[in-house]
């Protein structure tokens, strides 16, 4: 498409009205929805890895030097790099790509899993147990439902890193947002490469918002209101809840 | 071509070098340029000090290396500003006055000129280039010097067991099982003039299938042709790594893909006719196996100074003093 002008955003704000650039199989809403798509698949597998480690650790207290490190050095990944690695050793396709972000996401929600089970009031869960609980019990009754802020909040910073870093796999040909930066680098057509960005952004925010509502809606009202008077409960979902947000964004 | 190509993540580091280059040039370039006064006289027989500048890839600095190396041997005093950056930006710098002369590759710098132009042969582009060089230059004395041998341009590239599975040696063969092939190839080779538009136009070649492989005809592209994901990609010609695997370029009879000889961009008011007889004499010697050489040397395992490359090319020519 040709622009009127060679300003960067007058190109940008073209291209995002273009109509053609809305429409077909090439269009940004199809890139939205594969954007979406490998970051729900990303997140789910990331899920299914660390969140049964962070429920262990959290409830055990055992393996934290584990969950510190592990986290740690994870974070450390930078996932193009980690991207080429798997396709140059599994070859093209879906999964070597979204292995890359699956070690993306896997760090906050493990921290996320791990902090909110092991910042819940002890006392609530020697209470728990004197009631003749089972371990079982006191991790899915107890102990889950009194972290789950603080854990929904590790998922909560998981997808924001996945959404917006989920552009890297248009370096194969698994589409996504990424093609419009990818694209308009190649062809220096600035309009493509910021309107890509910028989709992409917004995009970020709208799945953040969204998972703010469910972070807000998903805990028990009862769980909220009981936690003003109850003082010893509030303070420790506070710390751990604060150190899981300040860790994982 | 390379500068026009793949190297996204690289680029963005390297481009921000190559701009913040290109500005602090820009800022001393009137001051520093001893021949700022004397535009309008046009070319002497002699010349004064030399800048050679480069894109911000390998090869091209490698070449830079070559030009300044060989006038500097010729008793004429060069020196390099490498890295400066994409097309926009290191002709940017030529027309300011910053660097004096650039490696070029013929065809994308006639395409960046006149995006209409329609040489496509090696001589066809020659020849446009002094009047496209005008046209969007008039106040400046730019030209073109002798283009060498050396070439290195976008090809369509498939592995020996390919080749001899369906009796590949050029794309007019290649057309004719095109629906069995998958081509790997950038993004945007699904837009591109010699990309899919080119290769259905110009052979009515339409692959089974088209895979995304954004890495400039790298590793993973090497890697996707090796293993049979991808049929037949597209590589540079001067890569190392057709040599190393056997790989086979197909001949291009139609001209899909333009001609990219390696060519002097120069201010002729600035350099003198005794160094246009030594760039015009590096041309001459600088064939695409040298290219192919000097970027293994550079880029592969041995991960040499370019300098240090260009230096050994030199000697071995005997252009070294």
């Amino acid at each position: 498409m040709d622009y009127s002008s060679s300003n960067l955003l007058v190109q940008m704000f073209e291209w995002l009205t273009f109509g053609p650039n809305w429409s077909g199989p090439e269009g940004i809403p199809v890139r939205v929805v594969e954007h979406l798509g490998y970051t729900a698949l990303t997140i789910l597998i990331a899920a299914a890895v660390a969140v049964p480690i962070g429920l262990l650790v959290g409830h055990t207290g055992r393996g934290r030097i584990f969950i510190v490190s592990g986290v740690g050095i994870l974070r450390a990944l930078p996932t193009l790099g980690v991207l080429i690695l798997f396709v140059l050793l599994a070859g093209l396709g879906l999964m070597p790509p979204i292995w890359a972000l699956v070690l993306l996401a896997v760090p906050p929600i493990l921290a996320g899993v791990y902090a909110g089970i092991s910042s819940v009031n002890p006392a609530v869960v020697d209470a728990a147990r004197s009631m003749g609980m089972s371990e079982l019990q006191v991790l899915f009754r107890v102990e889950l439902p009194n972290g789950l802020q603080v854990i929904l909040g590790g998922f909560r910073a998981a997808v924001l890193q996945v959404v917006a870093t989920a552009a890297v796999v248009a370096f194969i040909n698994l589409g996504g947002l990424g093609v419009f930066l990818i694209e308009g680098t190649q062809l220096r057509d600035n309009g493509r490469l910021f309107g890509g960005a910028v989709v992409i952004a917004v995009v970020a925010i709208a799945v953040d918002g969204v998972m703010a509502l469910l972070q807000r809606f998903a805990v028990s009202p009862g769980l909220r209101t009981s936690r003003i008077p109850v003082e010893p409960s509030k303070t420790g979902g506070q710390e751990a809840h604060a150190s899981s947000q300040g860790g994982t964004t | 071509m390379i500068t026009t190509s793949t190297r996204n993540f690289r680029r963005g580091l390297l481009g921000l070098t190559g701009l913040t280059a290109a500005l602090a040039m820009t800022a001393c370039g009137v001051n520093s340029d001893p021949q700022g006064g004397t535009e309008s006289e046009g070319a002497e027989g002699a010349s004064g000090p030399v800048t050679v500048g480069s894109a911000d890839f390998p090869e091209s600095q490698i070449l830079a290396e070559i030009y300044a190396g060989a006038l500097n041997a010729a008793g004429i005093e060069a020196d390099t500003q490498l890295n400066i950056g994409s097309r926009e930006i290191y002709f940017q710098a030529l027309v300011d006055g910053s660097v004096d002369v650039i490696p070029d590759y013929s065809g994308n710098l006639l395409l960046f000129l006149d995006s209409a132009a329609t040489a496509e042969s090696a001589e066809d582009i020659v020849t446009a280039l002094p009047e496209a060089l005008e046209a969007e230059t008039p106040d400046m004395n730019l030209g073109i010097l002798e283009p060498a041998e050396a070439e290195n341009k976008d090809a369509m590239v498939v592995t020996a067991a390919t080749a001899e599975e369906y009796g590949l040696t050029s794309i007019e063969d290649m057309a004719e099982v095109c629906d069995e092939l998958v081509i790997g190839a950038p993004s945007t080779f699904t837009e591109r003039a010699y990309g899919l538009p080119g290769l259905e136009e110009n052979y009515g070649c339409v692959p089974k299938s088209f895979e995304a492989i954004n890495d400039g005809g790298g590793a993973v592209t090497l890697e996707a042709l090796l293993n049979d994901t991808i049929q037949a990609a597209d590589i540079y010609t001067t890569t190392p790594s057709i040599a190393d695997n056997d790989l086979v370029v197909l001949e291009d009879p139609a001209n899909n893909f333009i001609a990219q000889q390696v060519i002097p961009l120069v201010n002729l008011d600035t350099v003198g006719e005794d160094a246009q007889a030594v760039l015009n004499e590096v041309s001459s010697m600088l064939t695409t196996d040298d290219l192919i050489a000097l970027n293994r040397e550079v880029s592969g395992d041995e991960k040499r100074n370019p300098a240090d490359a260009a230096a050994d090319w030199l000697e071995e020519k005997g252009l070294a003093g």
